[in-house]
């Protein structure tokens, strides 16, 4: 499904080369869930936004389906639509209701009528468990529900994958189920997601794969219980020890 | 700006202090040898013209016949050919049965006239407003080039503001004059207009800029990563938020362009300020028609400022 080989992102400032994202692999396969986590500044969200072009990697090949997105006949809008994006801030249009955030790009992009996509759009706020806020515009909704609508928008789309940014790192603590559950209901539909979160409880019940990233490289890949119970590396400890 | 409730002391402060001003200048002008004019001055919004009618060829009046403020004079010439004219009725000049000979007056016609203040009041409008629209599109397109990663659309913008913000107003316009507009053989307003339309461009450009600029970056990362297009997500996405944003700054700098239109008179556009020039040669009233024409500029950009204000009051409504 997604096939990213040795993705490297290099920031350069003030004379410094930073290696943000350094050699990163990873291959998912459909329906699959993958969590990555690691210290702040450990490059785990400059890879997922490499995974939709957002930034632009530097090195290696990320493969969507078997399409290369710096491939030369490549239309990055298409392959941009394929991948859903959740941000940590959300990011939601505030000039357009939470129904016209839903319908915009399924109607510029999917070239779907209004009614079709108004259909689409409610059916979706309903999935999130907010139907009643679709003529609301954004500002007036809570942050739990704000991020709702915005997963609802990414699914709009009807996309093959699912990107997380640290969903729920913007949020006050209790809110994050509301959303949390939104995501779990959405892995058990199999939809195939990577998350990138500090919520372990999270990553431990839903994730098939943990990823564990340190200084823009992968340090460990586990399954859950592997993770974390019996981590290998040093520092996948050290940062364990921290957070649980 | 919040007014306080018991706020009497200081609009009487404020009321003295403004009659102080006009007292001490009144004094100063009564202090030098000025003799105020003012009834020389509405003629030139609105005068009654009179024009003398004349009879074209040797005859006489066979007959008048009046309806309201207007008669009409009907004449036979010497070779029997029978004609009328039309004047006014209070100021005739002939009766029945006068013999006439080419030239002579019959009688006036009176019309009412818009005099040069209008004339320069209409032209400073309509200069105002075209330059303005071109300068709109010029400002949101070089203002797009400037957020652009394209290095030659970047460097382009770039070179314009800095060449237009970095010269003065008055040295353009001499300079689309004299000398664009002798190179391209153009007239003195399309001159005026293109100069007016490149200065306010390049600020608008600016301002379009940093209201880009403003959004925060995630608005644009949200639409692109829906699939959206760059011009897609600017259009649906950027500019409408940035566009609401920078209202205020943008409406002061079209109405600065209506007070800087009035340099397009120094190339003989004839604005309401080379209208008041003209009209102190002929009257000289200095005084009084400087401030009529500072008075008029002073309605228009005070129109425009309310009408501004009603519009951010109707655009804040979905905040």
């Amino acid at each position: 499904m997604i096939k990213a080989n040795n993705v490297t992102k290099i920031f350069t400032g003030r004379g410094e080369v930073i290696r943000a994202v350094d050699g990163v692999s990873l291959d998912v396969e459909k329906g699959e869930v993958v969590v990555v986590i690691g210290p702040s500044g450990s490059g785990k969200s400059t890879f997922i936004r490499c995974l939709n072009m957002l930034e632009s990697y530097d090195e290696g090949t990320v493969l969507i389906d078997g399409v290369d997105l710096k491939g030369f006949k490549t239309n990055l809008n298409k392959m941009r639509a394929e991948v859903g994006m959740v941000f940590q801030h959300f990011n939601l249009f505030p000039h357009k209701t939470v129904l016209e955030n839903l319908t915009l790009a399924q109607q510029r992009v999917r070239k779907r009528n209004a009614s079709e996509s108004i259909e689409k759009g409610r059916q979706l706020l309903k999935k999130v468990g907010i139907p009643e806020k679709a003529d609301e515009y954004p500002s007036r909704l809570s942050g739990g529900q704000q991020q709702r609508v915005a997963i609802a928008r990414a699914l709009a789309m009807d996309p093959k994958i699912m990107l997380f940014d640290e969903p729920t790192s913007a949020l006050d603590p209790e809110m994050v189920g509301e959303v949390l559950d939104v995501m779990k209901q959405l892995a058990k539909e199999g939809m195939t997601m990577i998350v990138v979160t500090h919520e372990m409880g999270f990553a431990r019940e839903v994730a098939d794969r943990v990823i564990f990233m340190d200084e823009g490289k992968v340090v460990e890949v586990g399954t859950p219980e592997h993770f974390f119970t019996n981590p290998q590396e040093e520092r996948a400890q050290l940062f364990l020890k921290q957070v649980l | 700006m919040k007014i306080s409730e018991d706020s009497i002391f200081w609009k009487l402060l404020l009321a003295a202090i403004l009659i102080g001003v006009a007292a001490g200048t009144y004094g100063s002008v009564m202090k030098i040898d000025y003799v105020w004019r003012w009834n020389r001055i509405p003629q030139y919004f609105i005068y009654q013209a009179e024009e003398p009618q004349k009879i074209e060829f040797d005859g006489t009046v066979t007959g008048l016949s009046q309806s309201g403020d207007m008669t009409i004079v009907q004449l036979l010439s010497e070779s029997n050919e029978a004609s009328s004219i039309e004047v006014a009725t209070v100021d005739l000049k002939v009766s029945k049965g006068d013999e006439l000979f080419e030239g002579d007056t019959i009688g006036y016609l009176y019309t009412i006239n818009l005099g040069p203040l209008m004339h320069g009041l209409w032209t400073t409008i309509w200069i105002s407003a075209v330059a303005s629209a071109f300068a709109l599109f010029i400002g949101l397109f070089t203002g797009l080039a400037r957020v652009s990663n394209n290095y030659t659309i970047n460097g382009l913008a770039s070179v314009y503001i800095e060449c237009i913000r970095g010269t003065p107003l008055l040295v353009q316009i001499f300079i689309a004059y004299f000398f664009l507009g002798t190179v391209f053989d153009l007239s003195r307003n399309v001159c005026g207009i293109g100069a007016l339309a490149l200065f306010a461009g390049a600020y608008t450009a600016e301002i379009v800029r940093s209201g880009i600029q403003a959004i925060h970056k995630g608005q644009m990362e949200a639409a692109r990563s829906l699939g959206l297009s760059l011009p897609q997500a600017m259009i649906d996405i950027i500019l409408p938020q940035a566009l609401k944003r920078i209202l205020p700054p943008l409406s002061g700098q079209y109405i600065s362009l209506v007070k800087d239109s009035s340099l397009v008179s120094v190339i003989a556009i004839t604005d309401l300020t080379k209208s008041g020039r003209e009209i102190i040669t002929s009257t000289f009233a200095t005084f009084e028609v400087w401030l009529v024409v500072a008075a008029m500029y002073l309605i228009i950009t005070s129109v425009l400022s309310q009408l501004v204000y009603y519009m951010e009051r109707r655009l804040s409504i979905s905040d």
